[in-house]
């Protein structure tokens, strides 16, 4: 326990990186997923391919490799430089590889989302004049979301749980410290990890009762 | 599966305007590879010496294959325990015995809610401490693979098994079954074939996990292409696309095959 103690700011700096991580990645698979799902139901051949290719390879990729990928591929080879502090520069790398690899699950989830909404609502879209933007943007997307409120939280859980493998960009979260901490304070391993555990299951709990609470509430009744 | 609800069947001006659109969608894709390919260019990233070797029958002999083999025994190996471990904290959670059910429900919530690096690191690191002797990177990662999605497992199973029609126990119980022959013979069969799609799903995500394993040095797939390949010939970005490539055509294999069941079941009920 001491160890736990005596650590407590530093740990907690830690979780304040999974957390910021976590938030900047929810929000940016969000906004990615929702034009990726546009593309796929496009009009355009060409939308629709490429939204397919990606989503199939970003969800068949181990996540590892897709942030092995983001390090590598754009921070070492693209050359594109995110800030001038190493810090923020790896912190911003690991924010667009856990965005890439979470935006296709989030299409996934709308897509199906759609499928839920009766063909009816789009049709009537249709015959008041509403254009493929409009009736997407206006009338069957708005009921997709409130149909898969639950698979959104169960993939935010997960985005959670996968910012921990943002160390192999050098982000240094609760899995590095949690590594550190077991090296230092060797005798007290179940301690530190029950409490790393314990810090994921309140940062993941929340969400999960939050999220139910939600879907039973934006459920739309038919 | 057809969108085609979404909008009208395009006229004659329509078409024409979706051909200049298809043209814009292919320009912006044409400028984002044209930038991906000079700046790669000035890294010298496409030299032939560095695609070549992944063509050559050794390089695939000496880190290919074994780092395939290796991600494929940890999968395997996962796969076999994360089952056990499910079908029996599936049939625990769905005991009548309260002593049995919570112990069981606490354990698998727990073990979802943690991440799996966690656990990876946790048997890696501190298995000196705990048991005195230092477990290897294969041990660690299937420790971590088989709590993880086993879990999850135990309760797809248990979704499965509570999905079956009341009757089916009733049934059973009527011909004379005890609670666990029930189980064992009607309800985990029935529950675990309705739930093959989500099965073979969580075994997919098994293998992009059991990539983890890179991280303390597993001599898996990753690591023999990041580290093996691309240490001999400088050539981190092909080898790290042939990888991807590779894990993309097995899961993409499996995906076809959950799909296929789905198929398959919902066809014949």
């Amino acid at each position: 326990m001491e160890a736990l103690l005596t650590e407590g700011g530093t740990i907690l700096a830690a979780f304040w990186m999974t957390v910021r991580l976590t938030a900047v990645s929810a929000l940016g698979s969000l906004v990615l997923g929702t034009l990726l799902t546009a593309m796929r139901v496009a009009p355009l051949a060409s939308l629709r391919a490429t939204a397919t290719a990606y989503v199939t390879v970003a969800r068949n990729t181990p996540l590892t490799l897709v942030l092995l990928f983001t390090g590598l591929g754009i921070g070492a080879n693209l050359g594109l430089e995110l800030s001038d502090d190493i810090a923020t520069n790896n912190f911003w790398l690991a924010v667009i590889g856990l965005t890439a690899y979470t935006s296709a699950f989030v299409c996934e989830a709308l897509r199906s989302g759609l499928n839920t909404v009766p063909v009816g609502q789009a049709e009537a879209a249709r015959s008041l004049g509403l254009g493929f933007v409009k009736t997407l943007a206006l009338i069957t997307l708005p009921q997709a979301f409130r149909a898969v409120v639950a698979p959104l939280g169960s993939l935010l859980i997960a985005l959670t749980k996968n910012t921990t493998i943002a160390l192999v960009v050098g982000v240094a979260e609760a899995s590095v410290r949690m590594r550190e901490m077991i090296e230092t304070y060797g005798d007290q391993v179940i301690e530190i990890f029950l409490g790393f555990a314990a810090g994921f299951v309140l940062l993941c709990l929340p969400m999960g009762l939050l999220f139910g609470w939600l879907s039973k509430r934006m459920a739309v009744a038919r | 599966m057809s969108y085609a609800n979404l909008y009208e069947p395009p006229g004659p001006r329509g078409v024409a305007r979706n051909r200049v659109l298809t043209a814009f969608v292919a320009l912006a894709l044409l400028a984002v590879g044209y930038f991906v390919y000079t700046r790669f260019d000035a890294k010298d990233q496409w030299t032939a010496e560095k695609w070549t070797p992944l063509l050559r029958g050794d390089v695939w002999l000496t880190f290919i294959l074994p780092g395939l083999a290796g991600t494929l025994a940890a999968a395997v190996a996962g796969v076999v325990l994360a089952a056990l471990f499910g079908i029996v904290f599936a049939t625990a959670r769905l005991s009548d015995h309260a002593w049995i059910r919570v112990p069981a429900a606490t354990v698998v919530e727990f073990f979802r809610s943690v991440p799996l690096l966690l656990l990876i690191f946790f048997a890696f690191f501190g298995s000196f401490v705990l048991i005195g002797v230092n477990v290897s990177a294969f041990a660690a990662v299937v420790f971590g693979l088989t709590l993880y999605n086993g879990s999850v497992i135990a309760e797809i199973i248990r979704a499965g098994v509570l999905s079956l029609p009341k009757g089916q126990r009733e049934a059973a119980y009527a011909v004379g079954m005890r609670k666990g022959q029930a189980m064992r013979l009607v309800l985990l069969p029935q529950g675990v074939k309705a739930m093959l799609p989500a099965l073979v799903s969580q075994f997919v995500v098994l293998l992009k996990d059991s990539a983890l394993g890179f991280i303390v040095g597993y001599d898996e797939l990753v690591d023999r292409g990041l580290n093996g390949i691309a240490a001999n010939f400088s050539n981190v970005i092909p080898a790290a696309v042939l990888i991807a490539g590779v894990f993309i055509v097995i899961n993409m294999a499996l995906d076809r095959l959950a799909h296929r069941l789905g198929a398959a079941s919902s066809g014949a009920a």
